[in-house]
């Protein structure tokens, strides 16, 4: 295709696009990853967005990007640092310039460098590589702006309009630098603009003029192959974690037969799995959007009650409103998922960035002994999974089941195999019908083994009753304050919950056998733990690695697993949650902990670091 | 469904024993409630009554149907969801002024905006009768209680006023000690599509007794309270002598014969009227007019429930997909072989 000769072959490799929110940054970073995992490579990609709809342009709290990381091997990360960068502009070529390696390509707009744009992005000198002390990247240096207003004159569009082509342009550079052919981008564009065929002819053709940009000018800059990776055969699409989350819902309610209800709130970083759902109309989905966050959780339980698989999505403080909801799913025993997508807090916190700092709020933020199922998603397409056991465990032991996810996750995407849906586990509501008793069958009365009640759904006859949020006598279903009685469900609600440690899967340790380091880890951050991991293993070291998917109950295994490891680190990134649980789970269990509480992912480099000191004391 | 079924007021009874005050107009209310589904012969296993917190959100428990007392306040909300994800049930919210009006506030006024078919028998005693005794929402201002030694300095909410502004569809009065009223209301909240909402006025025996004497009281009554009827002359006294008229942009009350005003004269009322004005300004009268009882505003339009189904029928009838695998395999996709 063509002539390049300082073709690099790389194993991987990290691209961050970067520019004002209006920039396009999200839809360029989407369209190059897709491009990228249609063309075989592993992905893992990570947008990070400000809170802002729209800052002041050029100003530094605008900055948008989207950073993917393409691999020839088992991508875990959207990567610690970008060996690519497109900067749209001096704000975020200075926003972005920690994360960059030394030898890092830059690619810029001269058009929106001029001295007020340098300005706005608060640099002193009319140099701001020379600044920022990047004196090794290779830059190129292009007037994107005046090269895609000319390249557009022929489709009469307002200069508005021609220049918010702009983000092709570098689709186009970029692809050119990595070797990709863009017939695909093509159909992409095709697709994300359907309906206004001149903007699809204007993107394409700013697409394949910054392709030829590239390709004329010789720019005197390595260009990258990755080569596609083996991975398992299948149809593939590119998901992120908040819309498997939707899918994972949508398999649990047609597995069990049920109809799907979200009773939602919009909050950042959750509001996809509300409209990702409310699309899916086409798959008798029902969903409302509420007046408020306890509304959310209560139609859903009032849809659970009605015989529905409900679910409410949310974030930290939607969670911290929905608490005593949750309470009353958990005494009235009707199955509920509750999917918290994690994000900065204390109170509004930083509503774009991701932590793990909700875990003791799923656990016990309640009043009363009130124990839920809590359940983890590990990586986006994991949402998936984590969503299905969600439901499962739902309805299966009739009880409200918290998933935590993160900002990370719930934006983050990859490249997902589609699984056949003969191959999901099976569903089996306890439905009254079940009841084979030889007393009458009453509300609270239980399936012997699991401790679960029966599900009867009104408008069955012969089972009408009542429940609430009232405490109920064990044997009779009535109203009930009776001392031993109080003590007595309340253990059986906990029981109930222990229990379903018979129905989730052990847990898993990965890496050396005879490891003299356990990382433990739990939810999002399992990508970077395996690529520290694989980093210390190429680093001869000897580290093994449990990542929990299932925090209440914990797998069987748990301690036994534990125990058996010397030195146990517990990476998180909150300030010690589980660490404290397990310690408070697990006698004479007492790891090491690795807290960080920066809205950020991990980066693989500090944790080599970190654990290799641990390791060595 | 077996047509052939009748069922009495005696099938809606739980076993369970009512655990209301002795002389608790609550009991009253219950016992509407029964009659009015026997008389539209509603199975009970049809029916899904929940309730918030409160004296009155009880009442499920004393319903042989499927119910659900929830909490404080979120009744509505967890009714939406049981009415959208079930449009062929049943479902009546029970709810006192406290738990309607106060703590659950919010989602009251957003299930009557959106119109949600459900039936709501909020029963109004003005005080909290099961924390003992404070003032509610609905106590005028002034009133004295355990946690207004001085008098309240607040004013209160007028349901009717609030069910209106909320773009309600349907409002009906009736007093515990009326059932000739508070039955048909019953009934006609039930048949009416949409959120009905049904305030009685309930005595509170312990707390707040005879807080609604004035109206309640026989020796009272046909002076102190008019009931509305749909396309019948606003009349009301010992001997229906008196009725109502529009005088300028309000509500007299005359007496039919005097000062010139024939029969001819008095209002007629029209529940299936949009236009709100009139029936904002009957649902409050008050003082020098009589409070209005019965069925004051009865209007049809969408609901909520049955436009989420018909949104849902539509979409699946313009592009059937059978399941979530074929809807992703029909998506962005690509194959490794």
């Amino acid at each position: 295709m063509t002539t390049q000769t300082k073709v690099t072959t790389l194993e991987h490799v990290v691209i961050r696009f970067s520019g004002d929110s209006g920039d396009g940054m999200q839809l360029t970073g989407t369209i190059f990853s897709n491009l990228s995992a249609i063309f075989g490579n592993e992905i893992s990609t990570f947008p990070d967005y400000p809170a802002e709809v729209r800052a002041p342009q050029g100003s530094l709290s605008g900055i948008s990007g989207f950073q993917v990381h393409l691999g020839a091997k088992k991508i875990y990360t959207p990567g610690d640092k970008a060996n690519v960068l497109v900067a749209m502009n001096p704000a975020a070529l200075k926003v972005n310039a920690r994360r960059l390696y030394p030898n890092a390509i830059v690619i810029v707009d001269t058009d929106s460098f001029t001295q007020r744009d340098l300005e706005k992005a608060e640099f002193t000198t009319n140099d701001p590589f020379k600044e920022l002390g990047l004196n090794a990247v290779q830059i190129i240096a292009a007037p994107i702006s005046t090269m895609v207003r000319d390249g557009l004159a022929e489709f009469g569009l307002d200069n508005k309009s021609a220049l918010r082509c702009k983000n092709m342009f570098t689709l186009g550079l970029v692809c050119w630098l990595f070797d990709r052919p863009l017939d695909n981008a093509m159909n992409l564009l095709q697709n994300k603009f359907a309906k206004k065929p001149t903007l699809v002819k204007a993107n394409i053709k700013a697409l394949t003029d910054g392709y030829n940009y590239g390709n004329n000018i010789h720019a005197s800059v390595s260009t990258y192959r990755i080569d596609p990776v083996k991975i398992p055969p299948g149809h593939y699409m590119d998901v992120n974690g908040n819309t498997a989350t939707t899918y994972g819902l949508i398999a649990a309610a047609e597995k069990a037969g049920l109809k799907l209800f979200l009773g939602s709130y919009p909050i950042t970083p959750a509001t996809d799995i509300l409209q990702d759902l409310a699309k899916r109309k086409d798959l008798g989905v029902i969903t409302i959007q509420a007046e408020d966050e306890i509304a959310g959780i209560c139609t859903a339980i009032g849809a659970s009650f009605a015989g529905c698989l409900a679910a409410t999505s949310t974030s930290g403080p939607g969670l911290a409103l929905k608490s005593e909801a949750i309470g009353l799913a958990v005494i009235a025993e009707l199955p509920l998922v509750i999917i918290d997508v994690q994000r900065g807090g204390p109170s509004t916190g930083m509503p774009t960035k991701s932590e793990q700092t909700d875990l003791l709020q799923a656990l016990y933020g309640r009043n009363g002994e009130s124990p839920t199922v809590v359940l983890a998603a590990n990586t986006p397409t994991d949402c998936f999974d984590m969503a299905f056991w969600a439901g499962k465990l739902a309805v299966e032991h009739m009880t409200p089941v918290i998933l935590l996810t993160d900002a990370f996750l719930a934006n983050g995407s990859a490249a997902w195999r589609i699984p056949n849906p003969d191959n999901y586990p099976d569903i089996n509501p306890n439905y009254v019908s079940n009841y084979t008793g030889e007393q009458p069958w009453k509300p609270y009365r239980r399936d012997e083994k699991t401790l679960v009640r029966y599900w009867a759904i009104p408008g069955t006859e012969g089972f009408a009753h009542r429940i609430g949020g009232l405490e109920k006598d064990y044997e009779t279903s009535s109203i009930s304050t009776e001392p031993a009685n109080h003590q007595k469900m309340v253990l059986t609600r906990q029981t109930k919950i222990d229990k379903i440690a018979e129905y989730i899967p052990e847990l898993e340790v990965v890496g050396d056998k005879d490891a003299d380091l356990l990382l433990v880890g739990w939810g999002g951050t399992y990508g970077h733990l395996c690529e520290t991991m694989e980093i210390m293993h190429q680093n001869e070291k000897k580290v093994a690695l449990a990542s929990f998917r299932f925090i209440n109950p914990l797998p069987k295994n748990t301690a036994e697993t534990l125990h058996r490891y010397k030195k146990v680190i517990v990476a998180e990134q909150n300030n010690g949650q589980f660490a404290n649980y397990l310690r408070s789970k697990i006698d004479g269990f007492n790891p090491y902990k690795f807290c960080r509480i920066k809205g950020q992912p991990f980066t693989v480099t500090r944790l080599v670091e970190e654990f290799t000191k641990i390791l060595e004391a | 469904m077996d047509a052939n079924i009748k069922y009495t007021p005696q099938d809606y009874k739980s076993d369970q024993y009512v655990r209301w005050c002795p002389g608790c107009g609550d009991y009253a209310t219950l016992n509407c409630l029964h009659k009015a589904m026997a008389e539209l012969n509603v199975p009970p296993h049809q029916m899904a009554v929940i309730s918030g917190i409160g004296c009155s959100s009880r009442l499920p428990y004393y319903m042989n149907s499927y119910g659900f007392h929830t909490i404080h306040g979120r009744g509505a909300a967890i009714a939406t969801g049981v009415k959208t994800a079930r449009p062929d049930l049943h479902v009546w919210l029970i709810t006192g002024d406290g738990d309607c009006l106060a703590i659950g506030g919010n989602h009251f006024i957003h299930a009557v905006r959106r119109n949600v078919d459900i039936n709501i028998v909020l029963m109004n005693n003005k005080i909290y009768g099961l924390t003992k005794g404070q003032y509610s929402p609905t106590s005028e201002r002034g009133f004295v209680s355990k946690s207004s030694p001085y008098g309240t300095v607040e004013d209160p909410f007028e349901p009717a006023e609030l069910t209106l502004g909320a773009r309600g569809k349907f409002f009906a009065r009736a007093i515990d000690v009326d059932l000739s009223v508070m039955t048909p209301v019953m009934t006609a909240a039930a048949r009416h599509k949409g959120a009905a909402v049904v305030e009685v006025l309930v005595n509170c025996v312990i707390f707040n007794d005879g807080i609604h004497k004035q109206i309640a009281d026989k020796a009272f009554r046909a002076e102190k309270t008019i009931h509305l009827k749909h396309g019948e002359k606003m009349l009301f006294g010992q001997n229906n002598e008196k009725g109502l008229v529009l005088d300028g942009l309000k509500i007299k009350s005359v007496i039919v014969g005097q000062d010139g005003y024939a029969l001819d004269d008095i209002l007629t009322h029209d529940a299936y009227e949009e236009d709100v004005t009139l029936h904002n300004m009957l649902a409050l009268m008050k003082d020098h007019l009589p409070i209005a009882t019965g069925v004051i505003r009865d209007v049809s339009a969408p609901t909520y429930d049955e436009s989420v189904a018909q949104q849902i029928a539509e979409v699946q009838a313009r592009k059937p997909v059978g399941s979530l695998y074929d809807l992703l395999m029909s998506g962005e996709t690509w194959e490794v072989k």
